[in-house]
């Protein structure tokens, strides 16, 4: 049988697929995070924990009141949208005319904060949360078995990706969504509430990870630390494509997602830090990222 | 100048000396137990708060006093590096006059803590930690290593299931101190009941994502996938070994090769149903066991796992060798601890090795099926009972030398 690098090509197919299931993830987190910085100038860093909220959501759903995935699919995110609007309207809006750094620390010691209670009253080892029976089982692709629930990530995530790159880039409301961040105050002086635009982006961006912390929920325990353990990669997803860019979010998150799988391959070693070693050198030669603007 | 330092580090020097000359009694006018151990990540559930519970329960038991002196309990977060656990341990035993550490899960940390109280002479009570170096070439005079270790989930869990007829193995191994040393355990345990190692892949500690090197086990072809990792590691390989089918097409089995209790509680019983699995304590065993089972529930609205009670088992140990020895200096105590055999609802009749190893029997358990399991916590069922001297190695086996 032939191989490429010593592997055979089955082999390696399944470990792309893999890494598109995982660029999923990425691409939907770091999607959220690139709507909120293009739109608020914030890096939330909450975002993590808001992932782990959507999944708890879901969890909190199933359990005490019955309600099934399909449902905390739709109401999970509400919730956390729900959440973020709070959080923006009583906390975040204060700090706009401040520097960066004051939304970082607030979004990161909100984080913290979500975090600690969770782990407080659920402990590390997290929750299982079921597939939905509709999801079970799972096709046999010759040459790898590929869950149903898995294949079912990857189109969500790439239809939720499409739909809000056109939403913001194709349609009137992101026109004004793009102009408004480019000069608010010419913006407001046309007649558009302008901070109910900006609550509006922010409650969606996080209502995204909340979304994606539902699909994460059957793959990984529904534990506490599921956000701080994914962030990181997320953060660095953005900053390679470039702070705010939405496309540049999507492509690299799956694309970083793929060149994981490949890590875990052929020096699995290195398979958590390859992203960051990638950032390093993607900040070196095009410090706005790869499909950033330079300011 | 440089004379009057000279002066003064001799000086020092004197004070110190005549300082140790003194010992005997309670240093302190306390006896401070630190409880050292993941607290918020991936081994908090199987230790963490949980360990320090039962610390306290033993202090209780002895009335919260010892030789007339009051004795104190502090606990901190290490967070699984290395470098946080040694300057804890130092700050500890220099700054606060902490007498005794306890537990240290993650091999790695573990490894450093045993430097620093190897060369501060301070008693370190290993619950956590997997690795048998820790009573092999990393060996201390005032180093204990308790519940269980990597040799004795070799012997339990490797040969059963060579037994069995699993004779091929592929490893899926935490990438540190600990999944290294149970490989290499594992290893040479299957190959000496007549199996064979086709391969390893090492994944990164916390690892998200198992699928990747699942796949790689499966396409290994081997028999069994050995997962040499542990908690939080543990319970995402197995639920997404199930998601992918790994086991249900009945070619491949996977062997846990260090499974608490907490993991089994997190994965629930349909997914973690027919594990086998080497430990060193189980709650559901004999009245003893149940009775202070009960208490620590009360507690913490858990059972505990093996490190939470061999930590009570150790230092209830400790206290009595205090007690005995009239001091809490560390080699006087150690030496005591390893005089006395250990008797309570942790170990019957466990004897210290000279190289700290506490030797007692181990169990070999199956997880039960959701169908057999009378409700949460009851999980277990013993299908063997590994004698001590059989799970653990001896001294000329394990490679510790010890000065004198």
């Amino acid at each position: 049988m032939s191989t490429i690098f010593g592997i055979p090509p089955q082999a390696l197919f399944g470990q792309l697929l893999l890494g598109l299931i995982n660029g999923s993830f990425y691409a939907l987190l770091s999607l959220g995070l690139a709507v909120i910085f293009g739109m608020l100038n914030v890096i939330n860093f909450a975002h993590g924990a808001l992932y782990m909220l959507g999944a708890f959501v879901a969890w909190l759903l199933l359990t005490t009141a019955g309600i099934g995935y399909w449902w905390a699919l739709l109401l999970a995110p509400l919730v956390v949208g729900a959440f973020g609007v709070v959080l923006e309207k009583t906390l975040l809006s204060r700090l706009y005319k401040l520097d960066h750094l004051y939304g970082l620390l607030l979004t990161f010691g909100l984080a913290l904060i979500v975090e600690g209670a969770f782990r407080h009253f659920y402990g590390v080892s997290g929750q299982p949360y079921p597939i939905p029976d509709l999801l079970r089982g799972g096709q046999n692709l010759g040459f790898m078995f590929l869950p149903n629930y898995r294949g079912w990530v990857v189109v969500a995530s790439l239809v939720v990706c499409l739909a809000t790159w056109y939403a913001i880039e194709r349609t009137k409301l992101g026109a004004y969504l793009r102009a408004a961040t480019e000069n608010p105050v010419l913006v407001q002086a046309f007649g558009i509430n302008v901070p109910l635009m900006i609550t509006a982006t922010y409650g969606f961006g996080v209502a995204l990870a909340g979304l994606a912390g539902v699909l994460a929920a059957p793959i990984y325990q529904v534990s506490p630390l599921m956000g701080s353990n994914l962030i990181i990669v997320v953060f660095a997803v953005v900053v390679i494509g470039g702070m705010g860019s939405i496309l540049g979010a999507v492509l690299t998150g799956y694309g970083l997602g793929l060149l994981e799988g490949l890590t875990k391959v052929f020096y699995p070693e290195a398979s958590n830090i390859v992203v960051f070693v990638i950032m390093a050198v993607v900040l070196l030669i095009k410090p706005a990222g790869l499909f950033g603007r330079e300011r | 100048m440089i004379a009057r330092l000279l002066a003064g580090a001799a000086l020092a020097a004197l004070a110190v000396g005549s300082a140790q000359a003194q010992q005997g009694k309670i240093s302190g006018d306390v006896v401070k137990i630190g409880v050292l151990n993941d607290r918020s990540g991936l081994y908090a559930d199987l230790g963490g708060e949980g360990s320090a519970v039962a610390v306290r329960m033993a202090v209780e038991e002895v009335g919260g006093k010892i030789l007339g002196k009051p004795i104190e309990v502090v606990s901190a977060d290490h967070q699984n590096k290395p470098d946080i656990g040694s300057n804890l341990s130092r700050e500890w035993i220099d700054r606060d006059g902490v007498d005794v550490i306890v537990d240290v899960p993650n091999s790695g940390v573990a490894l450093a803590v045993q430097e620093v109280t190897r060369e501060k002479k301070t008693i370190f009570l290993m619950q956590g930690p997997a690795t048998s170096r820790l009573t092999g070439d990393a060996c201390s005079p005032t180093g204990f290593h308790w519940a269980y270790d990597t040799r004795a989930l070799a012997v339990g869990t490797g040969q059963a299931i060579v037994k069995e007829g699993g004779k091929s193995w592929f490893f899926l191994t935490a990438d540190y101190a600990f999944g290294h040393q149970l490989e290499t355990d594992t290893a040479a345990q299957v190959k000496k009941a007549g199996g064979s190692v086709v391969g390893a892949v090492r994944a990164p500690l916390n690892t998200a994502d198992f699928s990747s090197f699942l796949l790689q086990a499966q396409s290994s072809g081997a028999q069994v996938i050995g997962l040499a990792n542990a908690g939080g590691d543990t319970i995402t390989s197995i639920k997404q070994a199930s998601e992918f089918g790994l086991t249900q097409s009945g070619q491949q089995k996977l062997a846990g090769l260090l499974i608490f209790l907490s993991d089994v509680h997190a994965l629930g019983l349909q997914v973690a149903q027919d594990l086998v699995l080497t430990t060193g304590f189980y709650w559901d065993m004999d009245d003893e066991k149940r009775a202070w089972s009960e208490k620590y529930k009360a507690k913490t609205g858990k059972m505990p796992t093996m490190v939470q009670a061999g930590s009570y088992s150790s230092v209830k140990h400790y206290l009595k060798a205090v007690e005995a020895a009239g001091t809490d200096d560390g080699p006087t105590v150690a030496a005591k601890m390893k005089e006395m055999p250990v008797n309570d609802m942790f170990a019957k009749n466990g004897k210290i090795l000279p190289n700290g190893r506490m030797v007692h029997d181990m169990y070999l358990a199956r997880v039960k099926k959701p169908s057999e399991s009378k409700g949460p916590w009851d999980y277990y069922e013993i299908i063997r009972t590994i004698p001590g001297d059989e799970a653990f190695a001896t001294l000329a086996e394990s490679g510790c030398k010890l000065p004198g």
